[in-house]
């Protein structure tokens, strides 16, 4: 049957209504700037004239008729791959709040986003909006009488953890008398600049990130590392003595790594450690992925690659037989590439398979650590499916590994870190604590690096999350140099000062009353309580309520 | 809090002088129990040998006396005396002390062929057998240790009172080194194993504080999977055990003690002839750190006693003596009633750095600074 076209009625057509985010302008304030629209990173606004009808009412039906105004006005695009990102960069350059997105939890958007049978993919993470467990763990041992509490302002506190294989007491005595190999070992901050990739994100925000952390260390004392992610380094801060912050990471498309081992010979220090990346909380089972749009000419560069392709890493690394091969032999490789003199630790996806993994790493002599990263990571680019419902919440997963470090009597000699959502709703030192007494030797954040350094306006209600596109209004992880110039790196190097030190006294303000100072509380799970039984079982932590 | 007490002299002393000297530390403290740890023993109804195991414990029931007699019978032990307390049970709080066990037993003859660390470990197993035994048995045996020339006793009531009750005044034990604490573990459920000192392989401590670190280092102890290292009704408890770690297990002097339980910060590391030794003990150990406030006093069995202090320093303990006894407290009055007749201007108050080292020569006291060479040479 023919349809009827006189209305527009296609499948997958959409008003604004049906869209997530809604564009609010109010005419009276509006300049006609016209600034929202240039700056709109999907131009989904586009400034329209129209007309209006204005009937005239009146008695003396020659004095009746209408009269037409014509007004210049904001038309939002209702096309799946133009709609409104939420992201609010109008309401930012406004200069007469004339402009807003508002959130539409109604939309009906989400059942069309399969155009040319894509499915969706996008940056963030998991889109699961509200407190999630980490936010609900309180710190409750708290020290009142035979021992009196800390006093974070003034006491001295101890907070660093350590990153690196750390041999059994015995051994380590019988070794320092041999004068036999001691594995390397790091002392850091606890808290981590997780992977995100130098294509990932802008050069400036990269800049900026190693700026601050350079600072942390070198001014404020605070012995912060970040994470490169898979793509290599600038081949200048390879040959630089900011090598020492870094930790490189090597991933299944080995991206970068050539630029890695011809610096070798050159390098002023050695870097803060390697991570092999067997897998990613937000997209378990997938390798990086990083989006033609974002493949410029210095990311083709570092990465011996042509521009303006789609770079998918394969999910596991193909030159190995198994996992146990795979990690004993890359661990062996690169330890032997940077001399023995280099922590060499796996980083794997949240998953109930973990303690196996964990478990080869105890009888591995080399493996350094393991990073085991939750379902609540967050990624430059993945399938809508992966973040959202793949993967494994990280407390009950580091919980149980810890656990069985301690069975065994490994837990100071394997160091577990935790990643995936630390900081998803800003509480990013009680949840990085938790884990620590969970038994984390130490977190990584990304998200909320980018959110507290740089501005990131993404959240957990798909606002922005456009991280895949290189569209980043605010310019972190584009490399469109007409938009990641709006970064400005002395900006974000200092955000990122301010964020660790605040990060270190909120880490007194817990310790103190749990009368700790000397070591950080690994595994000081009978500080933890948390008003979930079921939460506080599998955990094997305190049920308070 | 805790009131601790202990004295160590060339010639042997009754406990009960040193149960006197808490009564001058009574002030603020509770007064809930007794716990003693003599060490160098002499009876004046027996001729001791020193190489002699001495068992310490309590039988709750008739039954449970038998049951220890068959323990020991079976492992070979042979009965060479047996102290019998002047008890007056009226004084006891507790109901259910069938018999305080001191006894001395002859060792296993089959045990003539094994090296001394191998009888270590089998007196340890013993003991730990008749813990189990009790416990098997709703706690109707408490062994509390099982080693030459080490007696103990722990008590609820008010400690003078329990020595009392045991006749402990009439002077038939002597010992030169005599540990007393005078309280049960009140902030929990009173149990007599909770009570300090602690005692495993000859390594005895008793501790002023609470142990805010207590979960991480006792996940850690017991993941080493020692049989000796069990227990921990009280978080004092891995005070002990871990000083027998660093001077059993590591082989490593005394003065290691300190550089496991409260090591140096980075600078200071920098700063020390040994820095990168510590440094490397301090991130093998790192589970050992301790987060205080706690004084740790302890004995080791050549009879050396050492006072350390945790980092921040908020539990008091003064030593003070002259050549030949040596005493240490919590209080400064609990040195003054032990030994009245010292120059109390050359007491010693231990700083964050400090162990207090007294050989068993008593002649001097060693204050031995963290900040100095370690007194054993590394080899490497």
């Amino acid at each position: 049957m023919v349809s009827i076209r006189s209305i527009s009625a296609d499948p997958g057509s959409l008003t604004p209504n049906d869209l997530p985010w809604i564009i609010e302008h109010r005419e009276d304030r509006c300049t006609l700037c016209g600034r929202c629209a240039a700056v709109c990173p999907v131009n989904t606004l586009k400034l329209a004239y129209m007309r209006k009808r204005m009937p005239k009412i009146a008695l003396n039906s020659s004095e009746r008729g209408s009269s037409f105004k014509t007004f210049v006005g904001i038309r939002q695009n209702t096309d799946v791959g133009r709609r409104c990102i939420g992201c609010g960069t109008c309401a930012m350059v406004c200069p007469n709040e004339a402009i807003h997105p508002v959130h539409n939890k109604t939309d009906r958007y989400r059942f069309q986003n399969t155009k040319n049978g894509e499915a969706p993919k996008r940056g963030g993470r998991r889109n699961e909006p509200g407190p999630n467990l980490l936010d609900r763990i309180s710190f409750n041992r708290i020290s009142m009488l035979t021992d009196p509490a800390l006093d974070a302002g003034r006491h001295e506190f101890y907070m660093n953890t350590l990153l690196g294989r750390v041999l059994p007491p015995e051994e380590f005595v019988r070794r320092q008398a041999a004068g036999e190999w001691i594995p390397p070992v790091r002392e850091i901050f606890p808290f981590i600049i997780g992977s995100m990739s130098f294509g990932a994100l802008s050069p400036n925000m990269w800049l900026g990130l190693l700026q601050g952390v350079a600072y942390c260390n070198e001014v404020l004392g605070i012995p912060v590392v970040m994470a490169t992610g898979e793509g290599g380094c600038p081949p200048w801060v390879l040959k630089s003595p900011f090598l020492k912050y870094i930790i490189l990471q090597i991933a299944s498309g080995y991206f970068g790594w050539d630029e890695i081992i011809r610096a070798i010979p050159e390098m002023q220090c050695d870097p803060a450690a390697i991570e092999i990346k067997y897998g990613q909380g937000a997209k378990p089972g997938d390798g990086g992925l990083l989006m033609w749009y974002k493949v410029s000419k210095l990311i083709a560069r570092l990465r011996g690659v042509p521009e303006g392709v789609d770079l998918p890493s394969p999910p596991v690394h193909q030159t190995l037989y198994s996992i146990e091969e795979s990690v004993m032999k890359m661990i062996q490789t690169m330890s032997m590439a940077f001399d023995f003199k280099v922590p060499v630790y796996p980083k794997i996806s949240g998953s109930n398979s973990a303690k196996s993994v964990l478990n080869n790493l105890v009888r591995n002599p080399y493996a350094s650590a393991l990073l085991i990263d939750g379902i609540d990571g967050g990624t430059g680019a993945a399938y809508n499916v992966s973040m959202d419902a793949t993967g494994h919440p990280i407390a009950s997963n580091l919980r149980e590994c810890y656990l069985d470090l301690c069975a065994q009597g490994k837990q100071n000699e394997i160091p577990i870190f935790a990643a995936g959502g630390v900081g998803k709703n800003g509480n990013i030192t009680q949840n990085g604590m938790a884990l620590i007494m969970l038994g984390a030797s130490g977190v990584h954040m990304g998200k909320f690096i980018m959110q507290s350094a740089a501005g990131c306006l993404g959240n957990e209600q798909n606002r922005c999350n456009v991280c895949n596109l290189g569209i980043c209004p605010k310019g972190i992880t584009s490399q469109n140099p007409k938009i990641y110039r709006r970064l400005d790196p002395d900006k974000v190097a200092e955000r990122v000062a301010e964020t660790f030190m605040a990060i270190q006294t909120e880490m007194k303000k817990i310790m103190a009353p749990l009368g700790r100072s000397q070591s950080l509380p690994i595994g000081m799970s009978d500080a933890l309580g948390i008003g979930d039984k079921d939460a506080a079982e599998r955990l094997n932590i305190r049920y308070v309520c | 809090m805790c009131r601790l007490a202990m004295k160590t002299a060339i010639k042997p002393f009754s406990p009960y002088s040193v149960l006197t000297a808490m009564e001058a530390m009574q002030e603020g403290y509770d007064g809930s129990g007794l716990g003693l740890l003599l060490r160098g023993l002499e009876f004046t109804d027996y001729k001791y040998n020193s190489e002699d195991p001495v068992l310490s414990g309590i039988a709750h029931t008739e039954e449970a006396l038998g049951r220890l007699h068959a323990i020991m019978d079976e492992r070979g032990f042979v009965l060479k005396y047996d102290h019998e307390f002047d008890t007056d049970s009226s004084k006891i709080e507790a109901g259910d002390r069938y018999k305080y066990v001191l006894r001395v037993y002859k060792k296993p003859a089959a045990w003539k062929s094994i090296d001394k660390e191998q009888v270590e470990h089998e007196l340890m197993m013993t003991r730990l057998a008749l813990r189990r035994d009790g416990e098997e048995h709703n706690g109707d045996l408490t062994a509390f240790s099982l080693w030459p020339d080490v007696a103990m006793l722990k008590e609820v009531g008010w400690p003078l009172g329990v020595g009392q009750a045991l006749g402990l005044e009439s002077g038939r034990i002597k010992s030169r080194v005599c540990m007393a604490q005078g309280r049960q573990n009140t902030n929990w459920g009173i149990n007599l194993y909770a009570c300090h000192p602690f005692f495993i392989q000859g390594v005895g401590t008793m501790t002023n504080g609470e142990n805010t670190a207590f979960i991480p280092i006792k996940d850690w102890l017991e993941g080493k999977n020692y049989p000796g290292y069990v227990g921990y009704q009280s978080d004092s408890e891995v005070f002990t055990h871990i000083l027998h770690y660093v001077t059993k297990q590591l082989k490593l002097p005394l003065a290691a003690y300190k550089h496991v339980i409260t090591p140096l910060k980075n600078d200071e590391l920098d700063a020390h002839p040994q820095g990168e030794f510590l440094r490397g003990l301090r991130n093998v150990c790192r589970r050992l750190i301790i987060d205080g406030p706690n004084a740790i006093i302890g004995t080791l069995p050549d009879e050396t006693c050492m006072l350390v202090m945790d980092a921040k320093k908020l539990r008091p303990a003064t030593i003070g003596g002259k050549a030949g006894e040596w005493a240490i407290a919590s209080e400064m009055c609990g040195v003054d009633a032990m030994i009245p007749d010292r120059d109390c201007s050359k007491d010693f108050q231990p700083m964050r750095e400090h162990t207090i080292i007294i050989p068993p020569d008593r002649q001097e006291i060693e204050i031995w600074s963290q900040f100095d060479q370690f007194p054993q040479t590394q080899a490497a």
